[in-house]
C-alpha cells in the first residue's frame, strides 16, 4: 500500500530542527577560528610535549571545560525556566571542603566525594527554596550566591585558614594531568558530559524538566510531578558546579573563596544563551551549551593571541550577549524588521 | 498598620537591634562617632541602592552597578590627570550614568529580554571599559579631594557627618520626594505592582522603565562619584560585586524583589544594616570576615522568606 | 424612561463584525443600549461577549459595521478616546494595583501638577470625591490589596466613573462577590442607572441577569441569538438561547443507544466538595457509560472534574475508585491510579507548546511509568503515529511544535495524551471548545467509542447538544452546585433545561 501521509523519515526529522539550530553558534565558532588561524599561522598546530597534546585548540577545549561543565547544570536549570546565581558559591564551598578534608588527612577519593556531595547539597537548598518554598529563582540562588563565599571561608577556618593549598596526585591528576597524550580533564569533561547526556535524554527527567519550564500547570496536569522535577534540576546544577569546582581547585592547589570562578555564573548563562537555549525555558540543549562555552573560550584565546589587551575580552563578551539576545527576541526582530522595512506598528 | 509597612518596620527593628547588641557588647560601641563612621564608609553603597531601589521597585533589577562605579572612578582618575576639575568630570559622569541606564532601559523594554541579561551585559561592558581607561590605579591629586574631605558636619557627641555621608542623605531626600511626591514615582510602583494594569489605567511603561533605569544609572555614577573623591583614586577593580551589596541593601531594606512594594528610606536602614554587620565584626576582631557574608546571607534569606509569606498574605499578585 | 418606550439609543452598534484568523468572532451583531438601563449581555465562554464589549470601549477594532453614540457616528480607536466620550469599563479581573494605596488606585494617571508633582491633598480629596459618588467610605491610605474583592470592585467602578461617564460596562462584577456583596454593588447600580447612566451587565449568573436588568442580549458564536426586555424573555428561554440550537435527529439517533447504568462502579464520590468552591455532591461513573455534566458559565462544572482529578484539593467528602478510598489526591497519582483529565483551556493547562506533539502525546504516559523507565524513543514515535492516524490530527510529522497546530488538532493531542496513558476513567472537560464543525462530530463519535470500548467518561460542556449527543446520563450544576442527575431515558434538551431553570419558570 502507497501510503500518501507516511511521516517522513526518522533521519530527517532530527536533522531538521537540527542543523537550524547549530548553525550559528557553530558558524560563530568556525569564524572565530578561522580570524586567530589568519591572525597565527601556527594556530591550529597541535604538538607533542612530555608525553601530552599542546596548542592553541587543545587549550581552548582544556580551559574551557569548567565552564562547560558549570553552564551544563545551568543549561537544565535554565529549561527549568530558573536560573542558578549560585554556582560560583558552590565552586568555592567544594573547593574549601576539598582543603579542608586534606588538612584533615582524609584519603583523596573521599575528599572528591565529600567536595561533589557540598554540592549536591548546595543545589538541594536552592532547589528547596524554588520547589519548596516557591521563591523566584533569580531571588533564591542570590542567597547562596552571597554567603556562599564566606561559607567557604569559614570552610578553610576550620583548620585554621592560614595555608589553604596543598597537593593531591589525584585531584591534581584529574584537573592538569593527562592520560594517553590527552588532558585529563578533556576525559573527565567528555564522561560528565557523557553521564548528564544520559540521565536527561535516556531518562525522561529531560523531557519533564522541559515540560515544567514550558508549561507547568500543564506539566502539572499532565501527572509530572512539577516540584521534584525541579528540585532534581537545581541539584544536577549543583554537582556540575561542584565538578568544575574540584578542577579549578585542583587546579590551582589551594582553597580560593573570595576569587575563585568570579562571575563564572555569568558565562554559563552565556554558553546556555550562545547555545541557542531561551531564558524563558522549555527546551535543553547539551550539546549546543558545550559549543556555547566553546565560543566564549575561543573569543577570549583569539583576544590573548591577537595581542589586544585582555581588557576587550568582557566588552567583546557583552557585546555577544546582546547581539545573540536581540536576535532571540521575536519581539525585536520583527520591530526591527517593521522599522527596516519602513513601517511602523 | 498597614501591613505593606511590615518589612519597613521590620528592617527599622532589625537595625536597631544590631545597634543595641553591638552597645551590651562593646564600650563606645552606642556613640553617633561609630554612627558617623558607618554612615561614611556605607554611603556609595547606600547611594548606588537608592537607584536600585527604583529599578526593584518597578519589577526590574540592574547588575551594572558596581561596574558603573568602577568606571565612574578610573574616569574621574584619568580625567583628573588630564587636568580636569572632579567638578566637572564628576557632572559628565552623572551624564553618562543617566544615557547609560537609559539604554538599557530602552533594551529591556524594546527588545523584551530580562532586564537580568541586559544588565549583565552592561556590567560586563562597564567593567571592560574600566580596563580600557586605565588598568592601574591612578589617584586623584586635585585640592578639591582634600577640600571634600575636610567638610563635615558635627553630631552632638563626637560624630561627625562626614561629606560623603551628607551627599547621601541628601540623595535620599530627593529619592524620597521623587518616589513619593511625583507622578513618575507612582508609575514606578504601578509598573512593579502590575505591569499589564498599569498599562490599563494609563501608565506609559517605555517611558518608565526608561526613565527607571536612567535613574538608577545616575545613582549608581553618583555613588562612583563619592567613591572616587572618597578613596581619592579610582582602581578598574573597584565596586566589583557592589551591585550583590545594593540589592541586599535594597532587599534588607523591606522591598519585595518582585517589585511594586517597599519604600527609599528602607534602603537606607538596608544599607546602615551591611555597614553595621561588617562593623561589629570588625570589633570583634577574632572573627573572619566571612561572617559578614554570611550573616548578610542569613539575613537576606530571613527576609525574603518574610517577604513571600507577605505576599501571600496581603494577596498580592506575584509577578515572575 | 420605561424600557418599553425606549426614545434614542444612547449608544447603537450596528453589524458590528470582528474577524480573527480562522474564526468570525462577531458576524453583524447589532446592540442597542439606552439611557437609564441596565443591559445584560449573556452567552458562554467563546460567544463574543469581550470582543464585542472591547470593540465598544476600544480595545479591538471592529472589522465592519458602526457605533452611534446618542445618534452621531463615533470612532473609538483607543481604551483613552473611549473614554473621553464617557465610556468608562470595568474588567472582571479586577485591573487595579493591589499594592499601591487606594487614593493612589483612583488617581494614577490622573492627578499631577507642575513639574509632574504630585498634591496628595488634592489626590486624597478627588479620591474621596470618586468614592462618595457611590457613598463608599474607606481609609483611602490602605493598601488596596487589604480590602475584599468586592471592596476592590467597588474602586475600580469608581475609577471608571467620572462626571462624564454615560456608559459604563460591568464585566462579570460579580464573580467573586457573596450575596450581600453583589446586593451592596446592586444598590450602587441602581442609582447609576437613576442618574441616567446606560449600563451594560455582563453576568452569568441568572438570577442576577432577573434582579437587575432592565434589558437582555444573548450571544452565541459570534451571533446575536435574541435581544428582548427581560420581563418578556423566561428562564427556560434563555437558556436555550445560550445553550445553543436543536439537533433532534442526532439526539434521537443517540438516544437509541443510551446505556442503563449496568457497568461496574469505577469511582464513587460522596459528599465531596471545597469551601467557597463546589458544595458537597455525590457521583459514580461506571465503565463503558458516558455521564454528561451540564450547566451554565461558573456553575462549577469544571471544578467537579478538577476536583475528581485531583488538580483542586477537596476539604470534604470521600473519593473512590476501585482500588479503594484515594487519599491526598494529585493530578500524579490519578493518572497512575487510571484517570486521565483534559482541561478546557488547551494553551494555559493542556499543551507544552514548546515540545513537539509527540512529546506531548507521550507526556502522561511517561509520567504515569516515571521518570526512569523513559519510553524507547522508536515507541514513542509509535505511539505517536498511532494517535495522529486514530484521532486524524492534521500534521505533516509528530515532531512539530504542539503550538503551530490549529485549535482542533491542539484538542485532539490533549486528547491523544489522555488516550495513551490507557485510561479507565476518562474526564474531558469541553472537549470540543472552539474548533471546527466537522472536527466536533469527530470527538462525540470518538466519546461514544471510548464508551463502547469499556472507558468510564465524565463529559463537561457547555453546549447542550454535545452534552445530549455524547452522555448515557446528565448531572445538572447550578451556582456551584450539583443540583440533581437525569436517567439515561430521560435525557433531553428540554429535561436539562427545565433543571437548570430550577424552581420558577422565569418571569415570561
Amino acid at each position: 500500500m502507497t501510503d500518501v501521509a507516511r511521516l517522513p523519515r526518522r533521519r530527517d526529522r532530527v536533522a531538521r530542527p537540527g542543523t537550524h539550530r547549530a548553525l550559528w553558534p557553530l558558524l560563530a565558532l568556525a569564524v572565530i577560528l578561522i580570524v586567530d588561524g589568519m591572525i597565527s599561522p601556527n594556530f591550529f598546530a597541535i604538538r607533542i610535549v612530555e608525553g601530552r597534546l599542546f596548542g592553541n585548540l587543545i587549550d581552548i577545549l582544556y580551559r574551557a571545560v569548567p565552564t562547560a561543565l558549570v553552564a551544563l547544570g545551568m543549561a537544565v536549570v535554565i529549561g527549568s525556566k530558573g536560573v542558578d546565581l549560585s554556582v560560583g558559591s558552590i565552586i568555592a564551598i567544594s573547593g574549601a571542603v576539598i582543603a579542608w578534608r586534606i588538612h584533615a588527612g582524609d584519603p583523596h577519593f573521599v575528599i572528591l566525594l565529600l567536595a561533589l556531595a557540598a554540592s549536591v547539597v548546595c543545589g538541594m537548598w536552592n532547589g528547596l527554596l524554588v520547589a519548596g518554598i516557591g521563591i523566584q529563582p533569580i531571588v533564591a540562588t542570590l542567597i547562596l550566591m552571597v554567603s556562599g563565599r564566606g561559607v567557604g571561608m569559614l570552610i578553610n577556618l576550620l583548620y585554621g585558614g592560614t595555608d589553604p593549598s596543598f597537593e593531591s596526585a589525584l585531584l591534581q591528576g584529574l584537573s592538569t594531568g593527562h592520560l594517553w597524550l590527552i588532558p585529563t580533564r578533556l576525559i573527565l569533561g567528555a564522561v560528565l558530559f557523557v553521564a548528564l547526556w544520559l540521565v536527561i535524554r535516556r531518562t525522561a527527567l529531560g523531557l519533564f524538566i522541559e515540560a515544567v519550564g514550558g508549561n507547568a500547570a500543564a506539566a502539572n496536569l499532565a501527572g509530572v510531578n512539577a516540584r521534584l522535577v525541579t528540585f532534581a534540576a537545581y541539584v544536577i546544577c549543583g554537582l556540575m558546579a561542584g565538578w568544575a569546582g574540584v578542577i579549578l581547585t585542583a587546579d590551582t592547589h589551594t582553597s580560593d573563596p573570595v576569587s575563585v570562578a568570579l562571575y563564572i555564573e555569568l558565562d554559563a548563562i552565556l554558553a546556555v544563551v550562545i547555545g541557542g537555549g531561551s531564558l524563558a525555558g522549555g527546551r535543553i540543549y547539551l550539546g549546543m551549551t558545550v559549543i556555547g562555552a566553546l565560543v566564549i573560550q575561543a573569543l577570549t584565546t583569539s583576544i590573548l593571541i591577537s595581542g589586544l589587551p585582555p581588557e576587550y575580552n568582557l566588552i567583546i563578551k557583552a557585546v555577544v550577549v546582546l547581539f545573540v539576545l536581540v536576535l532571540q527576541s521575536d519581539n525585536a526582530r520583527t520591530r526591527i524588521g517593521q522599522i527596516v522595512s519602513g513601517g511602523r506598528r | 498598620m498597614n501591613r505593606k509597612y511590615i518589612p519597613l518596620a521590620t528592617t527599622i527593628a532589625v537595625f536597631l537591634a544590631l545597634f543595641l547588641i553591638g552597645g551590651a557588647m562593646y564600650r563606645n560601641f552606642l556613640s553617633t562617632l561609630v554612627l558617623g563612621n558607618i554612615l561614611a564608609d556605607n554611603s556609595f553603597i547606600i547611594i548606588a541602592a537608592i537607584g536600585a531601589t527604583f529599578v526593584i521597585l518597578s519589577g526590574g533589577i540592574d547588575l551594572s552597578i558596581g561596574s558603573m562605579i568602577g568606571f565612574v572612578g578610573v574616569s574621574m582618575a584619568v580625567l583628573d590627570r588630564m587636568g580636569w576639575h572632579p567638578l566637572a568630570s564628576a557632572a559628565l559622569m552623572l551624564c553618562f550614568g543617566i544615557l547609560f541606564g537609559a539604554a538599557q532601559g530602552w533594551i529591556i523594554d524594546f527588545c523584551a529580554i530580562q532586564p537580568f541579561i541586559v544588565t549583565l551585559a552592561g556590567l560586563f561592558l562597564l567593567r571592560g571599559a574600566c580596563f580600557m581607561v586605565t588598568v592601574d590605579s591612578v589617584p586623584i591629586r586635585h585640592d578639591f579631594v582634600q577640600f571634600y574631605a575636610s567638610l563635615k558636619v558635627h553630631l552632638p557627641g563626637r560624630g561627625v557627618l562626614r561629606s560623603s555621608a551628607l551627599v547621601m542623605l541628601a540623595s535620599l531626600a530627593v529619592a524620597v520626594v521623587i518616589a513619593h511626591f511625583t507622578r513618575f514615582g507612582s508609575n514606578v510602583y504601578a509598573v512593579g505592582g502590575d505591569r499589564e494594569s498599569a498599562r490599563l489605567m494609563g501608565v506609559d511603561i517605555r517611558r518608565t522603565t526608561v526613565s527607571v533605569y536612567a535613574l538608577g544609572g545616575f545613582y549608581s555614577a553618583l555613588a562612583g562619584v563619592v567613591y572616587a573623591l572618597y578613596t581619592s583614586s579610582g582602581y578598574p577593580l573597584a565596586g566589583s560585586t557592589l551591585e550583590l551589596s545594593a540589592i541586599a541593601a535594597v532587599v534588607l531594606g523591606g522591598t519585595l524583589l518582585s517589585g511594586g512594594v517597599g519604600m527609599v528610606v528602607g534602603t537606607l536602614f538596608g544599607g546602615m544594616i551591611l555597614g553595621l554587620i561588617s562593623t561589629l565584626i570588625i570589633f570583634n576582631g577574632s572573627l573572619n570576615s566571612a561572617w559578614i557574608l554570611i550573616s548578610s546571607g542569613v539575613l537576606l534569606f530571613a527576609f525574603i522568606v518574610l517577604h513571600r509569606f507577605l505576599v501571600s498574605s496581603i494577596g498580592l499578585r506575584e509577578t515572575q | 424612561m420605561s424600557p418599553e418606550t425606549p426614545g434614542q439609543a444612547r449608544v447603537e452598534m450596528r453589524a458590528i463584525r470582528k474577524v480573527f484568523p480562522g474564526v468570525r468572532a462577531l458576524d453583524d451583531v447589532d446592540l442597542r443600549i439606552f439611557p437609564g438601563e441596565v443591559h445584560a449581555l449573556l452567552g458562554e465562554n467563546g460567544a463574543g461577549k469581550s470582543t464585542l464589549i472591547k470593540i465598544l470601549t476600544g480595545a479591538l477594532l471592529r472589522d465592519g459595521g458602526e457605533i452611534l453614540l446618542d445618534g452621531r457616528p463615533v470612532d473609538v480607536r483607543s481604551t483613552k478616546e473611549a473614554q473621553g466620550l464617557g465610556i468608562s469599563t470595568v474588567f472582571q479581573e479586577v485591573n487595579l494595583i493591589p499594592s499601591m494605596s487606594v487614593t493612589q488606585n483612583l488617581t494614577l494617571g490622573k492627578t499631577g501638577g507642575r513639574f509632574g508633582m504630585i498634591s496628595w491633598r488634592r489626590a486624597r480629596a478627588e479620591a474621596q470625591a470618586k468614592l462618595s459618588r457611590l457613598g463608599v467610605k474607606i481609609d483611602i491610605d490602605q493598601s488596596l490589596g487589604s480590602y475584599s474583592v468586592a471592596m476592590q470592585q467597588l474602586v475600580a467602578i469608581a475609577r471608571a466613573l467620572d462626571d462624564e461617564t454615560r456608559v459604563l460596562v460591568l464585566d462579570e462584577p460579580t464573580a467573586s462577590l457573596d450575596a450581600d456583596e453583589t446586593a451592596a454593588l446592586f444598590g450602587i447600580i441602581r442609582d447609576l442607572k437613576a442618574k441616567g447612566i446606560a449600563i451594560v451587565f455582563i453576568t452569568h449568573f441568572l438570577d442576577q441577569v432577573y434582579e437587575i436588568s432592565d434589558r437582555i442580549s444573548v450571544l452565541r458564536n459570534g451571533l446575536l441569538v435574541g435581544t428582548g426586555p427581560t420581563s418578556e424573555i423566561s428562564r427556560q428561554q434563555l437558556i436555550a438561547m445560550m445553550l445553543g440550537r436543536e439537533l433532534g435527529e442526532v439526539e434521537s439517533a443517540y438516544a437509541a443507544h443510551r446505556k442503563t447504568g449496568e457497568g461496574a462502579e469505577v469511582l464513587t464520590a460522596r459528599g465531596l466538595g471545597r469551601r467557597r468552591t463546589l458544595k458537597p455532591f455525590d457521583l459514580t461513573l461506571r465503565a463503558g457509560e458516558a455521564v454528561g455534566l451540564a450547566g451554565l458559565l461558573g456553575s462549577g462544572r469544571t471544578e467537579v472534574a478538577k476536583l475528581l482529578f485531583g488538580a483542586i484539593r477537596s476539604d470534604s467528602g470521600v473519593l473512590s475508585l476501585e482500588a479503594g478510598p484515594v487519599r491526598h489526591a494529585s493530578p500524579r497519582r490519578s493518572i497512575v491510579a487510571g484517570m486521565a483529565f483534559c482541561p478546557e483551556d488547551r494553551k494555559a493547562e493542556g499543551l507544552i507548546g514548546e515540545l513537539s506533539i509527540r512529546e506531548n502525546i507521550v507526556m502522561s504516559m511517561q509520567a504515569k511509568g516515571g521518570w526512569l523507565r523513559k519510553i524507547p524513543r522508536a515507541d514513542q514515535e509509535r505511539i505517536a503515529d498511532e494517535m495522529i492516524r486514530a484521532l486524524a490530527i492534521a500534521t505533516p510529522d509528530a515532531e512539530k511544535p504542539v503550538s503551530q497546530l490549529s485549535g482542533g488538532n491542539q484538542q485532539k493531542v490533549v486528547l491523544a495524551r489522555a488516550l495513551a496513558s490507557r485510561p479507565r476513567i476518562m474526564l474531558l472537560d469541553e472537549p470540543t471548545r472552539g474548533i471546527d464543525v466537522g472536527a466536533h462530530a469527530e470527538i462525540i463519535l470518538l466519546i461514544r467509542r471510548l464508551c463502547d470500548q469499556g472507558l468510564a467518561l465524565l463529559v463537561a460542556s457547555s453546549e447542550l447538544d454535545e452534552v445530549v449527543a455524547a452522555s448515557d446520563r446528565v448531572a445538572v450544576m447550578r451556582d456551584r452546585e450539583m443540583i440533581g442527575e437525569i436517567a439515561s431515558g430521560a435525557v433531553t434538551r428540554d429535561n436539562i433545561i427545565r433543571m437548570i431553570a430550577g424552581k420558577d419558570d422565569g418571569r415570561g
